[in-house]
């Protein structure tokens, strides 16, 4: 048992329940719990885009269209049509799915810039809907999106969300590691490696890029879901192309191909223009920045490169099991 | 009876026959190479074999069954296996997880137990990597188990090829260039590899320009030149054929090396 705890896997999960445990000790107040339900729900997202992007090396620049639509279905089946939030929740994430299932297989038989660019206009073509059917999303106006509530529990303080969203994180955490340390996720990882080989060794690269896609696109919908209720209030700008380039630059800065790396990547870059009050007002431009740099200066991201340092003060060598 | 069988194939690029009217069948557990010059067509021939390319015309028949037009993954499943001229290393991960996904097709990939990590998963993963570990160790990869892909030598890469693709449990196993770039030991080495992949009773069919290779390990050599068979037969009857030696090795005597080249 305590060997399993020393494995990157058993350690992390342990790392990562004791942060979340012991994170509510040092925020000082309401504000700082909002900043951390933020940063849970971003990281969630992240999680589920990063087994894309860093583990299947699929780009998407869409995904905010995914958390819009979570976010949006949520929303209108509470609000205008009185539904239980969990179950419209569900119902979103299914539609979600099958809806990434049904574009998978035309869009990620591209490759590169063509990928990136379908994804795009995905992510363009679902804000554009959310932009214009007034009627039923407010339009640019927003819609106002009724509070979470779990069996007539209406929750609605900031530490409950808190709590909330901190086991939600460690579930997609824990599942994520479970497919990564596994066939599966080798076949992921194959894919990103080299397709042909991964084709002539029994991997139906087809399949695992749609599986992939249909998972992060689940995860980015349950996740605008909770944001949705949560925040009570949303606006196209939550389904924006920005959106997607800030989540693909959570994922680039913790560090492609490692699910913790995707966490703190989140993190940060939700606490940043936060806590920096300069920061929000050039923010386009400084997420902008950071992709650019990191891209330059660290393209591993910061966690793996981390990794490899201590690795490296430690003596220790070899290995790049995925974290 | 032949286990692989190629009738009429042709390939053509915008114009290029890249592989033309060509008919050979291959017999179970034996070697067969397929020698020719540069743009003779064999790695054409083996990516048409593999399914990566669908043919112009003509058809493929493994275990007598039609198989053009089956993806890759699905030949994988059937029993064909190959490595690559140019190396198609996983270079995201260490050497020991690339031999893993050559287990692919025999592990358990169940994606609701995969996700709960149910079903003993944890536990099959460790006999992945055991059996993974073995076959590094067969090809000569003992000393590499915990290195990253992206750490290792040419060399050892193109014994990782023959580890990964031989975890898929091949019936009949395509090798491209095995010995391309190796040094005469290195040479050595993948001969005897291929002789113990072969004794194990794979179907090995080699592309290979190094003359004392193929002519030591063959039972049977097909030669290609322009898409075209220019001559088939047992080495020391390839050796002898004059259109073979006319076109192919022009004034350069067979039993070599690298004649080809
Ligand atoms: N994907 C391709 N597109 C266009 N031409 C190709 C392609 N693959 C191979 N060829 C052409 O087909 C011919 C045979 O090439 P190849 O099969 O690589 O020969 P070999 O492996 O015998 O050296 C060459 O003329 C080559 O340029
Ligand atoms: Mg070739």
């Amino acid at each position: 048992m305590t060997s399993r705890l020393m494995t990157p896997r058993g350690g992390g999960l342990l790392a990562l329940a004791i942060l979340i445990a012991a994170t509510p000790l040092i925020l000082p107040n309401a504000f700082y719990f909002d900043v951390a339900v933020r940063a849970g729900i971003n990281a969630i997202v992240c999680v589920g885009l990063n087994l894309l992007i860093g583990y299947a090396g699929q780009i998407s620049l869409g995904h905010a269209g995914f958390l819009g639509l979570g976010a949006y279905g949520s929303a209108v089946l509470t609000a205008t049509y009185g539904w239980p939030p969990l179950l419209a929740m569900t119902l979103a994430a299914a539609v979600v799915g099958v809806l990434a299932f049904a574009v998978a297989r035309p869009v990620l038989r591209l490759k590169g810039h063509y990928l990136a660019m379908a994804t795009l206009g995905l992510g363009v073509i679902i804000s554009i809907v959310v932009n214009n059917e007034a009627a039923i999303t407010g339009g640019p106006d927003g819609m106002t999106v009724p509070p979470l509530d779990l069996a007539g529990w209406t929750i609605d303080s900031e530490a409950v969300w808190y709590w909330l969203v901190g086991l939600a994180l460690w579930v997609a955490v824990w599942l994520a590691l479970n497919i990564i340390h596994s066939p599966v996720g080798r076949a992921l990882r194959s894919v990103h490696g080299s397709e042909v080989a991964a084709e002539v060794s029994g991997v139906d690269t087809a399949r695992y890029k749609t599986l992939v896609f249909v998972i992060s696109a689940v995860l980015a919908s349950l996740a605008g879901s909770l944001s949705a209720h949560y925040g009570g209030f949303i606006t196209p700008s939550d389904v924006s192309f920005f959106r997607s380039i800030e989540l693909v630059t959570m994922v680039v800065l913790g560090g492609m191909a490692s699910t913790f790396g995707a966490v703190v990547g989140a993190v940060i870059l939700t606490i940043l223009p936060q806590v920096l009050t300069w920061f929000a007002d050039y923010e386009h431009m400084i997420f902008g920045l950071i992709l650019m740099l990191t891209m330059i200066f660290m393209p591993k991201g910061l966690v793996p490169s981390l990794t490899v340092l201590f690795r490296i003060r430690l003596g220790a060598r070899g290995g790049s099991a995925p974290t | 009876m032949s286990l692989l069988r190629v009738e009429n194939l042709s390939k053509e690029f915008g114009g290029v026959h890249a592989v033309e009217d060509l008919s050979f069948g291959i017999k179970a557990s034996t070697i067969h190479s397929i020698i020719g010059p540069n743009g003779a067509g064999k790695t054409t021939l083996f990516n048409l074999i593999s399914g990566l390319y669908t043919p112009t015309s003509g058809r493929i028949l493994l275990a007598e069954e039609d198989v053009v037009g089956l993806a890759p993954y699905a030949l994988a499943a059937r029993g064909l296996s190959r490595t690559f001229q140019n190396l198609q290393i996983f270079f995201n991960m260490t050497a020991l997880e690339n031999v893993m996904v050559g287990l692919h097709l025999h592990v358990d990939r169940r994606f609701w137990p995969t996700l709960l990590r149910l079903g003993g998963i944890a536990r099959k993963e460790e006999l992945a990597r055991q059996r993974a570990a073995e076959l590094m160790r067969f090809v000569g990869l003992a000393s590499y188990l915990d290195a990253d892909a992206s750490s290792m030598p040419y060399g050892a890469l193109k014994r990782l090829e023959i580890a990964r693709a031989l975890a898929s449990k091949p019936k009949i196993l395509l090798l491209d260039e095995p010995a391309a770039g190796l040094n005469a030991a290195e040479t050595e080495a993948i001969d005897g590899l291929i002789r113990k992949t072969a004794e194990t009773g794979v179907t090995v069919v080699l592309v290979e320009h190094d003359m004392r290779l193929v002519m030591g390990v063959s039972d049977q050599i097909l030669v290609l030149d322009n898409g075209r068979k220019l001559g088939e037969g047992a080495a020391a009857e390839v050796r002898s054929n004059p259109a073979v030696i006319q076109a192919y090795l022009g004034a350069a005597s067979l039993g070599g090396t690298d004649v080809a080249r």
